[in-house]
């Protein structure tokens, strides 16, 4: 008896300490960025300017939202290839509603104030859309938003006959361009929405029932989570950052050509799994991801200040990201899944 | 029967139809008060039905269910469900990237407040862990817990619910012997505690070990149930099975003296697995390894067929020393294997039995890398009716299968190549009797056909065909038993006791 009670104590001992470092685990990119700011700065004096460190994170706003949509996904266990899409064609359709015919819009001229809600609700139905195909049909998440990444930007396409917008209502474009207390817009907003995701997957049960689906959705839906309902919800929101992406970006660039968005989705995807989002669903941090993106931002900033020619900063992109995955995974300590 | 005036849980005339099979044919069960209630019965007899209709998650087509005299509440209505019935289900329902704490607390993190508080709810589930004796720190990844550690965790997620009544659902399948002896003695302290359980199992021991009452399912309908010291063993296997039958009854073999070795290992080891291992296995004999679960058992039967990489030492098959670590190598010479986990290891779900079974022998069965289909079939045909494999023919899935079934399908694998020696790894883990015996009926052919085989099983009957058992312990071969060892004998072996 006192052997098993031993043995018992022995089977049962308490997991050590060292997972509290768990709560690190998001950090694992920090090294990496620093690094970066260190090699940065060797590259060029102008990279450590606050101007410069400014216009990465304007540069890099829209994206991060996407990555934020993203990873919301992700961490619920689905798939979001479309949203890429969605960055370009909400945006160009909003605006086709309310500029005339001259500048290649509809003729429907409605008021310019509705321009941006019209566009938040297109990329909302979108994402409503691809939760309907996945959820109700029971399609692959993967194959059912490949088909409407071509399908979303081939209606834009369509619509515009290929050619961009320029003639865009002035309050279209002002969130992508204005300056709220020295810093952009697009930089605040982009920050209130990661703290609010932060917040939202760290405190809330709603945003922990998205844990749990990704993680093992039979056991969430026995205890008592709307698996479908709360994976529905998660894909509109989703289409609905994509298109506030398209907003920004929209007015950071003063025009939405036909390619706006297209080949997003591969640095969107890199930067939530080199911050540590796990494509198999369950893991990571909406704060990880904005790591990952800080990392993308600035690897692009570097390779512009050193004048890498463009035909080859795909492969350094490329090879960055890898070794990024490395150091991250070096220094995690854990397989990466 | 004790008590039924007071059940606690009453299922009444349940049909459920999935499509054409009928899961459950006008079926019931009726537990009382503080029992614990053993439910058995074969693979696809309905068990798993039931517990789905008592917890809420399917609904009966015809039927009702009743909690203490009063109908289920709506099936939508998870808390009503929860306060009434937990449990600890077949497949783990532990989310691997959270925490305990908030595995124990999901969908209810909160106190009140919309914000999670995680300090408060960390010291809440340490409270329930506290409260049921489970010694796991509230903090600690549910992915780093063992599987034992895992169940205390949903047992204790369903007690808190306030449920006084818990179905466990073949939770010892997965344990080994003294984690299974743990459970009993916290069962027990359950009942105690006047809580009602509903156990089911395969192991018809641990029926008797813990359980007043018994139920039997068979064929999707309701046999028996009675008092369980009214039932001996015997009628209970017929209950089950439908017919008189007996324990598997090892045969009477003899190894020859001249058979050749088709399986030598010397001075093998894997550090923090097993160390110093020499083992050799003559042509048509059986030898088995038992241990705890930290033996090192399974650990060194993995070495053999090259899913691990030992450390040091060698191993010969057949004459041929294989590359340690590398399983392809091994196959070749000529050494088949049924892994621990099945469901990981032992198939593809989505491909046919023929497929499946034959895999090894792909290359046999056609020139410059094809495969003949029609010879594919005739070899998966031949395996099917040498194993007893119950299925609509070699194009069904194995997904489909029942475990038993899925399992004869995993040693048709092993046995496709005429291997000359076999490592089989707990064989029988959750199969029912019939399938245990073809199972345990199959090693014993290969062996009279002249292979060798290593059997490593958690279960004293399996070990039963072996013509010795060789006890491991702490990852050292302590003791070997010839044929004819008691169960004390070799328990006691096995937890460190003789010298």
């Amino acid at each position: 008896m006192t052997d098993s009670a031993m043995s018992d104590r022995r089977t049962l001992a308490r997991p050590g300490a060292g997972l509290r470092l768990g709560r690190f685990r998001d950090l694992t990119l920090v090294p990496v960025i620093v690094v970066l700011l260190i090699a940065g700065s060797f590259v060029d004096p102008v990279f450590l300017t606050p101007g410069n460190l400014t216009n990465v994170l304007q540069q890099q706003s829209a994206l991060a939202l996407v990555v934020l949509a993203e990873a919301l996904i992700l961490i619920a266990g689905k798939f979001d290839l479309s949203l890429e899409s969605t960055v370009g064609m909400a945006p160009a359709v909003a605006v086709m509603f309310v500029i005339p015919v001259s500048a290649g819009g509809f003729g429907l001229e409605i008021p310019a104030a509705l321009a941006i809600p019209l566009c938040l609700l297109i990329g909302a139905a979108i994402g409503a859309f691809n939760g309907f195909l996945i959820l109700r049909f029971q399609l692959s998440a993967f194959v059912v938003t490949l088909a409407m990444l071509i399908v979303v930007h081939g209606l834009q396409l369509g619509l515009t006959g290929g050619k961009s917008l320029f003639a865009l209502p002035e309050s279209f474009t002002y969130l992508g361009g204005a300056n709220w207390l020295g810093l952009p817009a697009a930089v605040w907003i982009t920050g209130v929405l990661f703290a609010a995701g932060i917040a939202a997957l760290g405190y809330f049960r709603a945003g922990r029932s998205l844990y749990a689906i990704g993680g093992n959705a039979d056991a969430a839906r026995a205890a008592g989570i709307r698996v479908e309902r709360v994976l529905w919800v998660v894909f509109i929101v989703g289409g609905t950052l994509a298109a506030l992406a398209g907003v920004l970006e929209t007015g950071r660039l003063g025009g939405i050509s036909a390619n706006q968005g297209v080949g997003w989705i591969f640095m969107v995807f890199a930067a939530a799994v080199i911050g540590g989002v796990s494509m198999d669903g369950g893991k990571g941090t909406i704060l990880g991801a904005l790591t990952g993106v800080l990392v993308i931002g600035l690897v692009e900033n570097i390779l512009t200040l050193k004048g890498v020619p463009g035909e080859w900063k795909q492969l350094v992109y490329g090879a960055i990201i890898l070794v990024a995955l490395m150091i991250s995974r070096l220094a995690g300590g854990r397989a990466q899944d | 029967m004790t008590s039924t005036e007071l059940a606690v849980v009453e299922a009444r005339n349940i049909t459920k139809r999935f499509g054409p099979t009928v899961a459950l044919d006008n079926a019931g069960i009726t537990i009382g008060a503080g029992q614990t209630h053993a439910l058995v019965g074969r693979n696809g007899a309905g068990k798993s039905t039931l517990v789905s209709i008592l917890t809420g998650l399917q609904r009966p087509d015809q039927g009702e269910v009743l909690f203490a005299g009063e109908p289920a509440p709506a099936l939508a209505d998870r808390d009503a469900w929860r306060s009434r019935v937990a449990c600890v289900y077949q497949r783990s329902t532990i989310i691997p990237a959270l925490t305990v704490a908030e595995n124990l607390f999901i969908n209810r993190q909160t106190e009140g407040g919309r914000l999670i508080n995680w300090r408060a709810l960390r010291a809440r589930a340490q409270n329930v862990l506290d409260q049921y004796g489970v010694a796991i720190d509230a903090g600690s990844q549910a992915g780093d817990l063992s599987i034992e550690q895992r169940q205390l965790v949903e047992i204790a997620r369903a007690l808190s619910f306030g449920a006084r009544f818990i179905i466990l659902d073949e939770p010892t399948a997965q344990l080994d012997g003294p984690a299974i002896s743990r459970l009993f003695d916290r069962m027990r302290a359950l009942r105690e505690q006047g809580v009602t359980m509903m156990f089911i199992s395969h192991h018809l021991e641990e029926v008797y070990e813990v359980c007043q009452t018994v139920t039997v399912f068979r064929d999707a309908r309701h046999v028996i149930t009675s008092p369980v010291p009214d039932l001996p063993h015997d009628a209970l296997v017929a209950a089950m099975t439908g017919e008189a039958a007996v324990a598997y009854q090892a045969r009477n073999r003899k190894v020859k003296a001249k058979a050749p070795i088709v399986l030598a290992v010397s001075g093998l080891g894997l550090a923090g697995r097993f160390q110093d291992v020499d083992l050799q296995v003559r042509g048509g004999e059986i030898v088995g390894l038992a241990g705890s679960g930290s033996s090192g058992k399974v650990g060194l039967a993995e070495s053999l067929v090259g899913l691990r990489r030992p450390d040091t030492g060698t191993i010969t098959v057949n004459g041929a020393t294989p590359r340690l670590g590398d399983v392809p190598s091994a196959l070749k010479a000529g050494l088949g294997f049924v892994p621990q986990d099945r469901h990981h290891q032992g198939f593809v779900p989505l491909l046919s039995i023929g497929e499946n079974a034959t895999m090894p022998i792909a290359h046999k069965l056609g020139r410059f890398g094809t495969i003949s289909s029609a010879r594919r079939r005739t070899r998966a045909e031949g395996m099917i009716e040498q194993l007893d494999i119950k299925t609509t023919g070699p194009d069904q899935p194995v997904g489909d299968l029942s475990g038993g079934n899925a399992q004869k399908v995993v040693l048709a694998r092993a046995l496709a190549d005429d291997p000359s020696a076999l490592v089989v790894i707990n064989p029988t883990a959750g199969v029912d009797i019939k399938a245990k015996r073809a199972l345990l009926g199959s090693v014993e052919d290969a062996a009279a056909r002249g292979a060798g085989a290593v059997l490593v099983s958690d279960e004293l009957d399996d070990l039963r065909i072996c013509d010795r058992v060789l006890v491991m312990f702490h990852g050292r071969v302590t003791k070997e038993l010839p044929r004819g060892w008691t169960d004390s004998e070799l328990v006691a072996a096995m937890e460190g006791i003789s010298s």
